[in-house]
C-alpha cells in the first residue's frame, strides 16, 4: 500500500537525472583532408563519407547504414582519391591525412552510374525511391543492355503472416544479413548463399522461415532500402492499390508491452496502422525492434 | 548465441565422418590457431572462444568425401559440433564448385572446357562424352556417376585434363591428363563399382618438365631427377642448408638479404617478398600471433607452375616456408592448395610429415628455439579464394569474398592478426636468395626483375610444359625453348598472365619477358602463363570462354563484378552471334564503358581485371567489325 502511495504519479513528468559525468577521453587527432578542393579537418578515424558530409557533399549509398558495420558492396559511393588506382568506398575508407578527393569527377560519376544500371537492369527497383532517385542524378538508362538481359526475377515468398521476401527486388546490400546477425539480432536465420550473379540471401537449404531460426524481429524490414522485405500488411495493400503514403500520418510514441522504451513510429492510413518502425536514430532501439513492438498491434483494429 | 537447428538429422554415416575429421583436426600435434578472433563487432558473447568455425572448410570436405553431397542433416551435425548458424554454414557450403547441395552420385568427373584445353581438343572430348554418356550434369553409368565441364584444372601441359573425385568410405581421386572419351568413361565405370585403387598418379618431368636435368636449373633441379617423396633427396641437393644458415643469421639479416635481392612475388601482383616479411616482423613485440601463408591456389587458367613445384619438389616449399616464418616471426602456417590438386596435397602433406619427425617443423626447429607448425588447406573449387584476403576469410570458415583494403595483410590478416601470404614460386625462390646471398640474386636477370621465373607455355607450342629462365628472354626465346608454335605452325596470337592478363600479336614476340618490358606494352607477367594460339583458333570462342570464366568465377559480393561479368558475357553474346544493340562500335563503347566501372569500382582484382584480356585481343584485332 504505501509503496503505491509513494510512486510518482504518471502524470507528473520525472525530472531527467543529472548526466553522469563521462571523463574526457585523450583527443582524437585531427586530419586535414581536401575533398573536391575545399579543405576540410576530420578527427583520426572518420570515414571521407563522414568528412565529406561535414562539407555538405552529398555521397549516394545504398548499403550503408549509420548503425551497420560498412560492408562496402554496392560501390555507389565510390570517390576519386589521388594516388589511388582505382576508385575507394567513401563509406569505409577511413581518412588519412593528406588525402586529396574528388567525388564528382568524371570517373566518380562514370562508376556510379555504370553501378546503378548494373542494379536496375538486373533488380526490380519499383520500391526504391532511393535508387530511383540516384539514377536520375546520374542519369543512369536501366535499359542500355538489351531486352534479354539476365534478371534476379523470382516469385515472391510468403510463407509467413508477418512480411514477405521478394528477392526481385534484391540489390544484395547486405543489410538484413548484418541486422540479422552480429549488428543487432544475432538470430543469424540468413545468410548469403550461392555465387556470382546467383548469390542470393537464404535460409539453410532455403527453409521457409517458419521452419528456420528467425524470430520475427523484423530487423530485416528495417534496413532493406529497395523494398524487397516488406511487411504483409504493406504488401497487401499496394497489391490492392490501397498504399497511398500521401495519406498516413506518422505517429511517435512509446512501445507499450515492456519496459525498454522503445519508440515507435506508427504510420496509419485511414484510421489503421498500416506498418510500425523505429527510428534509426533513437539511443534505445537503434532503429532494432522486437515481434511485439513491429508487428503486434493487431489488437487495436478489428480482424478483416 | 542458441544455434537454431532445423529438424534434418545426420545419417550414421555423417555423422561418422564428421566426428572422424574433427578427431582428426583436434588431435594434439594439430593445434588450433592461437588467436581466433574476428573483427571487434562480431566479437561479442563470447562467441569466437566456443566457435571451432575455423574447421569448417576441412568438415565439408570430409561430409562431401564420405557421401558425394551435404545433406541438411550433414549440415546441421557440423553445424552443432562447430558452432556455426545453419544459414551461414549453408551460405559457405554454397559458395564452392566442389560440394553438392542437393543429392549428386558419388563419382564426379570434372572435364576441363577452359581455354587450353579447348586448343587441344576439349570440345571435341565433351562432344564425345556427351554420346558416350549423355548430356554434361546428367547422372551416367548406372546413376552412379556424373560429368561436368569445369573451369581451369591446371593440367595445361597435359591438356586437354580431366578429374575424377569418387566419393565413399575409400573416397579416390584421380587426374586424366591427356583425357579421351574412352578413359574418363572407364575409369567412372571402376569408381562406380567401387574398384578404383589407390594410386597416386606421379608427374611424368619428361612431359612436364622438358627442361629436366638440365643443370643450370635453379627452382626445377630436383623435379624429375630424385624422389618427391624423400628428404634425403633433397639434402643432397643442398636442401635444408638455407634455413640452416637462415637460422644462424637472425630475422633482420634474412629480411635485410631478401630485399636486396629484389625478389618479387610470382603469384601476380609483383610485390617484393622482403617489404611483407619486414611489415609482419616490426609488430614482433606487439603480443599478437603472427601467420604465415604459401597461397597453392592457383586457378589463374593456363597455370600450372606451382602444382609442378609442389609434386616434384615439395620440400623446397616447405623450406622456403619455414624462412619466411622465421623472418616474419610466424609460429603457424598454412598452406591453402586448390582443391582441384590431389597429388600435390598429398606430396606436401608427406613432408611436413617428415619435417616434422626430422624437427625441421615443430618445436624449436633445429634447436634453434623457433618453432612452426604448418597445416594444409584444401581450398573446394573457388578462383577468387587466390586472392589473400578472400583466402583468409575461407580459412576462417566463411565465405570465399574478399575484404576491403586496407587494412592490409601484415596488419590485418588471417584471424584478423599480422600475415605474410607468399606464393609458393616465390618461396621456393627463398632458398636461392639465402645461399647465393641477396645482392648476387639481384644480378641474375635484369635491373627490375631480378631472379629465377617460371613460365607455363600452354597451348599450340610444340613441347608444353614449365620452363625455367632467369628473367629476361622474350616471348619468343620462351616459344623456341618450347620447341616453337605447334598446331598449323602458324601463330595467330599469344595470351600472356592468364585469363587476367593480356593477348599480344605476333608482332610482339619481342617483347622481354620482365616486369617493365610487358608494362611497356600494356600487359602483364601475372602468373607467368605464355598460351600460344595458331591461326585455326576462333579468337572470339576464346574471348566467351574468358568471359564464362569470370562469369562463373566472380564471388558476387560488390555491383561491378557481380553484374559486370554477366553483362560482359551477354555483350561478347551477342557480338558473336552479330546481333549487336546497335551498330558494333556502340557495343565496343558500351563494353569499355562497362571495363572502366569495374575496373574502378571493384573490391578486388577478380573484376578490377575480368575486362583486360578481352579489350587487349580487341585493341589488337578487329575482330567485330
Amino acid at each position: 500500500m504505501s509503496e503505491q502511495a509513494q510512486a510518482p504519479s504518471p502524470l507528473t513528468p520525472i525530472p531527467p537525472a543529472p548526466a553522469p559525468e563521462i571523463p574526457p577521453g585523450v583527443a582524437r587527432r585531427q586530419f586535414e583532408i581536401i575533398i573536391d578542393g575545399n579543405r576540410v579537418a576530420v578527427a583520426e578515424g572518420a570515414t571521407i563519407l563522414e568528412a565529406a558530409k561535414k562539407l555538405r557533399i552529398e555521397t549516394p549509398t545504398l548499403c550503408f547504414l549509420e548503425t551497420l558495420t560498412p560492408v562496402n558492396v554496392c560501390r555507389v559511393c565510390v570517390v576519386e582519391l589521388e594516388g589511388s588506382r582505382a576508385l575507394v568506398p567513401a563509406c569505409s575508407r577511413k581518412v588519412e591525412a593528406g588525402m586529396v578527393i574528388h567525388t564528382d569527377s568524371e570517373r566518380v560519376r562514370l562508376s556510379r552510374r555504370v553501378v546503378l544500371e548494373f542494379l536496375a537492369s538486373s533488380v526490380e527497383v519499383r520500391t526504391a525511391p532511393q535508387l530511383q532517385e540516384y539514377m536520375k542524378r546520374y542519369a543512369a538508362r536501366r535499359e542500355k543492355f538489351g531486352p534479354r538481359a539476365a534478371t534476379v526475377a523470382q516469385p515472391e515468398k510468403i510463407d509467413n503472416e508477418l512480411y514477405v521476401r521478394d528477392y526481385s527486388k534484391c540489390i544484395l546490400c547486405y543489410k538484413c544479413v548484418e541486422a540479422c546477425g552480429v549488428d543487432a539480432q544475432n538470430t543469424f536465420a540468413i545468410s548469403v548463399a550461392g555465387r556470382g550473379f546467383h548469390a542470393h540471401i537464404a535460409t539453410e537449404f532455403e527453409i521457409p522461415l517458419t521452419d528456420s531460426a528467425c524470430v520475427y524481429c523484423g530487423n530485416c524490414i528495417g534496413v532493406c532500402p529497395t523494398g524487397a522485405l516488406m511487411g504483409k500488411t504493406e504488401y497487401d495493400m499496394r497489391k490492392a492499390g490501397t498504399w497511398d503514403e500521401s495519406r498516413q500520418t506518422h505517429t511517435e510514441t512509446i512501445c507499450p508491452y515492456c519496459g525498454v522504451g522503445c519508440e515507435l513510429t506508427v504510420d496509419a492510413q485511414a484510421g489503421q496502422i498500416v506498418k510500425v518502425s523505429s527510428p534509426l536514430d533513437h539511443s534505445v532501439t537503434q532503429g532494432n525492434l522486437c515481434i511485439k513492438g513491429r508487428f503486434g498491434w493487431q489488437f487495436t483494429q478489428p480482424k478483416t | 548465441m542458441d544455434l537454431h537447428l532445423n529438424a534434418a538429422k545426420p545419417s550414421a554415416e555423417e555423422r561418422a565422418a564428421i566426428d572422424a575429421a574433427l578427431e582428426k583436426r583436434e588431435a594434439p600435434g594439430h593445434h588450433a590457431p592461437s588467436h581466433v578472433e574476428r573483427a571487434p563487432a562480431a566479437s561479442s558473447n563470447g562467441l569466437p572462444l566456443r566457435s571451432k568455425r575455423h574447421l569448417l572448410l576441412p568438415v565439408l570436405h570430409a561430409i562431401e568425401q564420405r557421401m558425394g553431397w551435404i545433406s541438411p542433416g550433414a549440415l546441421n551435425y557440423a553445424s552443432l559440433k562447430l558452432g556455426v548458424p545453419p544459414a551461414e554454414a549453408h551460405g559457405v557450403a554454397s559458395f564452392y564448385e566442389m560440394f553438392s547441395l542437393t543429392p549428386r552420385p558419388p563419382v564426379v568427373a570434372h572435364v576441363c572446357d577452359d581455354i587450353a584445353c579447348m586448343t587441344r581438343g576439349a570440345g571435341a572430348l565433351c562432344a564425345e562424352l556427351e554420346r558416350k554418356l549423355g548430356p554434361a550434369g546428367k547422372p551416367c553409368v548406372g546413376g552412379k556417376a556424373i560429368w561436368q565441364r569445369s573451369s581451369c584444372l591446371g593440367l595445361c601441359e597435359r591438356a586437354p585434363g580431366a578429374l575424377i573425385t569418387a566419393a565413399g568410405e575409400t573416397p579416390r581421386e584421380r587426374v586424366i591428363a591427356p583425357a579421351k572419351a574412352e578413359g574418363i568413361s572407364s575409369t567412372l565405370t571402376e569408381a562406380a563399382s567401387g574398384k578404383l585403387l589407390e594410386q597416386i598418379d606421379s608427374i611424368d618431368a619428361k612431359v612436364s618438365v622438358p627442361q629436366a636435368g638440365q643443370p643450370q636449373l635453379r627452382l626445377l633441379r630436383g623435379v624429375g631427377q630424385v624422389d618427391p617423396a624423400s628428404l634425403d633427396d633433397y639434402r643432397r641437393l643442398g636442401g635444408y642448408e638455407a634455413l640452416r644458415r637462415a637460422l644462424q643469421w637472425g630475422p633482420e639479416r634474412v629480411i635485410r638479404e631478401v630485399m636486396d635481392s629484389k625478389l618479387l612475388g610470382r603469384g601476380g601482383a609483383a610485390f617484393p617478398a622482403g617489404k611483407k616479411w619486414e611489415a609482419v616482423h616490426l609488430q614482433r613485440n606487439s603480443n599478437r600471433p603472427h601467420y604465415v601463408i604459401c597461397n597453392a591456389d592457383e586457378s589463374e587458367p593456363g597455370t600450372f607452375k606451382d602444382r609442378i613445384l609442389m609434386e616434384g619438389h615439395p620440400f623446397a616449399v616447405l623450406e622456403g616456408m619455414t624462412i619466411a616464418a622465421f623472418a616474419a616471426g610466424a609460429n603457424k602456417g598454412y598452406i591453402y592448395i586448390r582443391g582441384e590438386y590431389p597429388l600435390a596435397t598429398e606430396r606436401l602433406g608427406h613432408a611436413i610429415r617428415t619435417a616434422r619427425a626430422q624437427n625441421l617443423l615443430g618445436e624449436s626447429i633445429l634447436g634453434s628455439g623457433f618453432s612452426l607448425d604448418v597445416e594444409i588447406r584444401r581450398g573446394a573449387g573457388a578462383y577468387i579464394c587466390g586472392e589473400e584476403t578472400a583466402l583468409f576469410n575461407s580459412i576462417e570458415g566463411y565465405r570465399g569474398e574478399p575484404r576491403n583494403k586496407p587494412p592490409f595483410p601484415t596488419q590485418s590478416g588471417l584471424f584478423h592478426q599480422p600475415t605474410v601470404v607468399n606464393n609458393v614460386e616465390t618461396l621456393v625462390n627463398v632458398p636461392e636468395v639465402i645461399l647465393s646471398g641477396g645482392a648476387a640474386y639481384a644480378r641474375v636477370g635484369t635491373a627490375n626483375s631480378s631472379g629465377y621465373r617460371l613460365f607455363c607455355v600452354s597451348g599450340h607450342v610444340v613441347c608444353p610444359g614449365v620452363y625455367e629462365v632467369s628473367l629476361g628472354p622474350t616471348i619468343r626465346n620462351v616459344i623456341e625453348m618450347a620447341g616453337g608454335v605447334g598446331g598449323t605452325g602458324r601463330l595467330q596470337a599469344v595470351l600472356l598472365g592468364g585469363a587476367a592478363g593480356s593477348f599480344v600479336s605476333p608482332k610482339e614476340l619481342d617483347t622481354a619477358l620482365t616486369f617493365e618490358g610487358t608494362r611497356a606494352i600494356g600487359a602483364t607477367l601475372g602468373s607467368g602463363v605464355v598460351m600460344l594460339f595458331d591461326d585455326s583458333v576462333d579468337l572470339k570462342q576464346i574471348l566467351l570462354r574468358i568471359a564464362a570464366f569470370f562469369r562463373s568465377e566472380t564471388c558476387g559480393q560488390c555491383v561491378p563484378c557481380r553484374v559486370g561479368t554477366i553483362r560482359q558475357e551477354e555483350l561478347l553474346e551477342r557480338l558473336v552471334q552479330r546481333k549487336p544493340l546497335g551498330s558494333n562500335e556502340q557495343e565496343t563503347a558500351l563494353l569499355k564503358e562497362m571495363a572502366q566501372a569495374m575496373r574502378d569500382a571493384s573490391i578486388c582484382g577478380l573484376g578490377q581485371t575480368a575486362s583486360g584480356a578481352i579489350l587487349s585481343a580487341m585493341d589488337r584485332w578487329s575482330l567485330f567489325s
